[in-house]
């Protein structure tokens, strides 16, 4: 009897340390949400968005280079990162289907996914930014595409395996050649999954600071010109949160707010879907 | 198959540009690798290997250069990181499995995708406003008074608090992994047959000797590949450090020390580099965490699918 | 004929977390020492009258019981029912063979070691005593050390009533223990219960006729969440009061 008391005891003690564990995992997430938004949202104001910054040290100004720039970069990003990864997560699940290949790039894009970005930065640098001689969006746009790409990849061969092989089957008895099937019949049955990788992708790339570092660079002029450098919010955050400024650091704060908000929207947007798609 | 696969030159184009698309994987892949070397062939001259990995050295003035304040950084920030957050990731994720009733598992499972959605750079920034002064208010003079006495153990906490260090640091790229490795555990606890978990129940076991003895056991693979990938993410992750690290390159053995890692001394030094062998020995640091990291990561990708095989057997 | 009542079920009701009323107002007893088996169609309520005995269902949250099993002088249906110990004196045995990701011997050992036997020598001597009553011993006497998982299935199911035995439960539960199983391992397992009855009561439930005709000694027929009627086995193959029985009994439906 004391020896199931004990093992009860046993029990208990550590199932409430898990029941801890969640509410650490919990309260970080609190902390950390809340001081972005209380922070952040005292310094939102209609002028971080319409004016550019004032010049360093004094009052005033926004931020509106950056975020004109962070969205420009993560345009021009998902503009080439996602037709390639759909297309090569096709070939990983239609023409390459079981073939070793497949498997193989499968692995390779699954260690490409978690390989550092900042990685990714340095090889952008050596083969755009040293022979351009200068930084450029552009550079950060292809360092964030190769980022998203093996991401879009993964989910676009998961999701266009999920649709069953008979569907395709029905469809080339009708005599429809495989290109067709694939975009009138397994793009569509798959559309919603592939939509998802994709809003999460984005949600992926838009936080990233790293590859920016020393691709894009940074600009404090407004600029849409995607051949030089150009701001980027998350690299502003960086900038203006190591700065000395007081108005810096308020304004790190808001673009932080602004930046996490929108990708936590992307991100619940995609869990919408797929519960709601796949439930 | 294959008959009907490739008949028209329609399909032919279609499937050599998705091709083309997958390859471009393997070519990114080369081609960091040969970019790096081939960028770093310089300082690789000028220092070789075994001298620049168990170097000391970080001087721009006198252009010498060595990597092992940057490794030992890495290292011991990633160690710690994951001695503090495994045990909290794998309590959520045995709370989200078997714990939680069925309404909390869903906002649980939420809160914690979204903690693992925050950008990189805001963990950081709230490192250096928030918990940075915390560390060095309340929570750095605590461990000095309480532990730092200890022989040994007291050399870990040598210094003054400042709240920009290893400890720090350590702490906020824990609160990172946390929910990564939360997420890989709860998926492959789930992977356990609820009927051997059952069958456990029927003979007396109580829940916490399930998961103890059955859970655990069956998912151990999977688990340890989460936390293999997770030590991966640790090692390159770059801007939840930089802020409170301090990019110090000096080895030591306080954690209330600045420090320096791979990915802090690039993402501080890089653009600023002003003379070829500086920027050569720099890309020279960023292949040294590309290998490390990429070889961490096919372990952790071999146990997972090790794991996955075993599953559906 | 005058046999002991181990398990006595009365007006038990039971509903699902969905408030489905799986099983109403079922009395049963269950006699010592003796096998009943329970048959019926799929979904009539035999696997879950089943999982009463042990309460399984609570695994699982907002499954609810009406009324009561007596088990010599506790009801398992109690609220204050120690789950634990209850569960080590009815063990249970799964449709599919369930061994532990341990070793063979671990796998028995394993409700020993709850129960606190942890010399080496006791508990050789159990786990060897165990495997020979689940007729299991001769094939694996030499690699005590190797995985279970390297036992082919019908090998696992015997390791698996051998886990179940080694506790010394008063109860057995079979859950259709042979349907995942070979002829040959069936025979095998049909052989043990005939054995194991000396010792221990053992409920069956079963979609195999000939199966409960062949094992059992009283035989349960439920049909949608009732008992239709119970009787000794070869009454209810021979000549059920039930129209329903003889149907089913029969083969007109099912």
């Amino acid at each position: 009897m004391t020896r199931e008391l004990i093992r009860k005891a046993e029990g208990f003690v550590a199932l409430a340390f898990c029941t801890l564990a969640a509410g650490l995992g919990l309260f970080w997430l609190v902390f950390i949400l809340g001081d972005v938004l209380i922070h952040g949202f005292r310094a939102l104001t209609p002028a971080l968005f319409l004016s550019d910054p004032a010049p360093a040290g004094s009052d005033g100004g926004g931020l509106r280079n950056a975020f004109v720039g962070q969205l420009l970069i993560t345009l021009a990003a998902t503009a080439i990162g996602v037709p390639v990864g759909v297309l090569g997560g096709t070939f990983l699940a239609e023409y390459a289907r079981g073939r070793k290949i497949a498997r193989i790039i499968s692995v390779l894009a699954d260690i490409m996914v978690s390989v550092p970005s900042i990685v990714i930065g340095t090889f952008i640098y050596a083969i755009l930014v040293k022979p351009a001689g200068h930084f450029s969006g552009w550079a950060g746009a292809v360092a964030l595409a190769i980022i998203m790409i093996p991401v879009v990849l993964r989910t676009t061969e998961n999701m266009l395996s999920l649709v069953p092989w008979s569907l395709r089957e029905a469809a080339f008895a009708l005599g429809a050649p495989y290109y067709k099937v694939i975009i009138q019949i397994v793009y569509r049955g798959a559309a919603t999954g592939i939509l998802t990788g994709i809003i999460l992708s984005i949600a992926r790339v838009a936080g990233e600071t790293a590859p920016l570092l020393f691709t894009s660079f940074n600009n404090s002029f407004f600029s849409m010109n995607m051949k030089q450098p150009i701001s980027s919010l998350t690299v502003t955050i960086f900038q203006y949160a190591m700065g000395p400024y007081d108005n810096w650091h308020a304004q790190a704060w808001a673009a932080a707010f602004v930046i996490t908000f929108f990708i936590l929207m992307l991100t619940l947007l995609g869990r919408v879907i797929i519960r709601w798609r796949y439930k | 198959m294959a008959k009907i696969l490739k008949k028209s030159p329609a399909d032919l184009i279609f499937s050599s540009v998705t091709a083309l698309a997958s390859f471009s994987i393997i070519v990114f892949i080369a081609g960091i690798l040969y970019v790096l070397i081939s960028e770093s062939s310089l300082a690789i001259k000028q220092f070789g290997v075994i001298k620049f990995l168990t170097s000391t050295d970080w001087d721009p003035v006198k252009e010498s250069f060595g990597a092992l304040t940057n490794i030992y950084g890495t290292m011991l920030t990633t160690f710690l990181s994951l001695l503090l957050a495994i045990p909290v990731a794998i309590g959520i994720a045995v709370f989200v499995t078997e714990i939680a009733p069925g309404f909390l598992k869903g906002p649980i499972g939420i809160a914690i995708e979204l903690l693992a959605a925050i950008p990189s750079i805001i963990y950081g920034m709230w490192g250096l406003f928030t918990l940075s002064p915390i560390m060095a208010n309340h929570i750095e003079p605590f461990l000095k008074k309480t532990v730092g006495g200890l022989p040994l153990i007291g050399m870990l906490f040598e210094g003054t608090p400042m709240g920009i260090d290893i400890l720090t640091a350590s702490v906020i790229l824990s609160i990172m992994i946390i929910p990564f490795t939360a997420s890989i555990a709860r998926d492959s606890f789930n992977l356990t047959p609820s009927v051997v978990k059952e069958s456990a129940y029927a003979i007396g076991a109580t829940k916490w000797e399930v998961i103890k003895n059955i859970v655990m056991p069956y998912s151990k693979l999977g688990v340890f590949g989460g936390v293999v990938l997770s030590l991966g993410r640790a090692l390159g992750e770059t801007m939840a450090v930089a802020f409170v690290l301090g990019n110090n390159h000096r080895i030591t053995t306080s954690l209330l020390d600045a420090a320096a890692t791979i990915t802090v001394t690039l993402a501080n030094e890089f653009a600023e580099a002003d003379n070829d062998v500086y920027l050569s020995s720099l890309f020279y640091l960023a292949l040294v965490l590309f290998v490390m990291s990429f070889i961490t990561l096919a372990v952790a990708k071999i146990f997972l699918l090790k794991a996955e095989r075993k599953h559906s057997q | 004929m005058l046999e002991q009542i181990e398990l006595r079920v009365k007006g038990l009701n039971f509903y699902y977390a969905g408030g489905i009323h799986a099983l109403k107002q079922i009395n049963l007893p269950v006699r010592s020492k003796q096998v009943t088996a329970l048959i019926g169609p799929s979904g009539c309520g035999k696997t879950t009258l089943l999982r009463c005995f042990n309460r399984m269902h609570d695994l699982y949250p907002g499954n609810r019981y009406e009324g009561e099993i007596h088990f010599v002088k506790d009801d398992i249906l109690s609220p204050d029912m120690d789950l634990i110990s209850l569960r080590s004196r009815i063990g249970m045995v799964f449709q599919k063979p369930t061994p532990f990701p341990m070793s063979i011997f671990d796998n028995i050992a394993y409700g020993l070691k709850l129960k606190g036997v942890s010399k080496r020598p006791e508990l050789s001597e159990k786990v060897e005593r165990a495997l020979k009553n689940a007729a299991l011993w001769d094939e694996v006497k030499d690699k005590l050390n190797a995985s279970a998982y390297d036992l082919s299935g019908g090998q696992q199911q015997r390791l698996v009533i051998a886990r179940a035995l080694a506790v010394n439960p008063e109860v057995l539960l079979f859950d259709e223990p042979t349907s995942a199983l070979d002829p040959i391992s069936t025979a095998k397992i049909e052989e043990l219960t005939e054995t194991l009855k000396k010792e221990v009561t053992i409920v069956i439930v079963t979609h195999n006729m000939q199966q409960a005709a062949r094992i059992s000694d009283w035989t349960g027929f439920l049909m949608l969440g009732e008992l239709i009627e119970y009787d000794r086995t070869d009454k209810i193959f021979t000549a059920p009061s039930e129209k329903l029985t003889e149907d089913y009994v029969t083969g007109r439906f099912g």
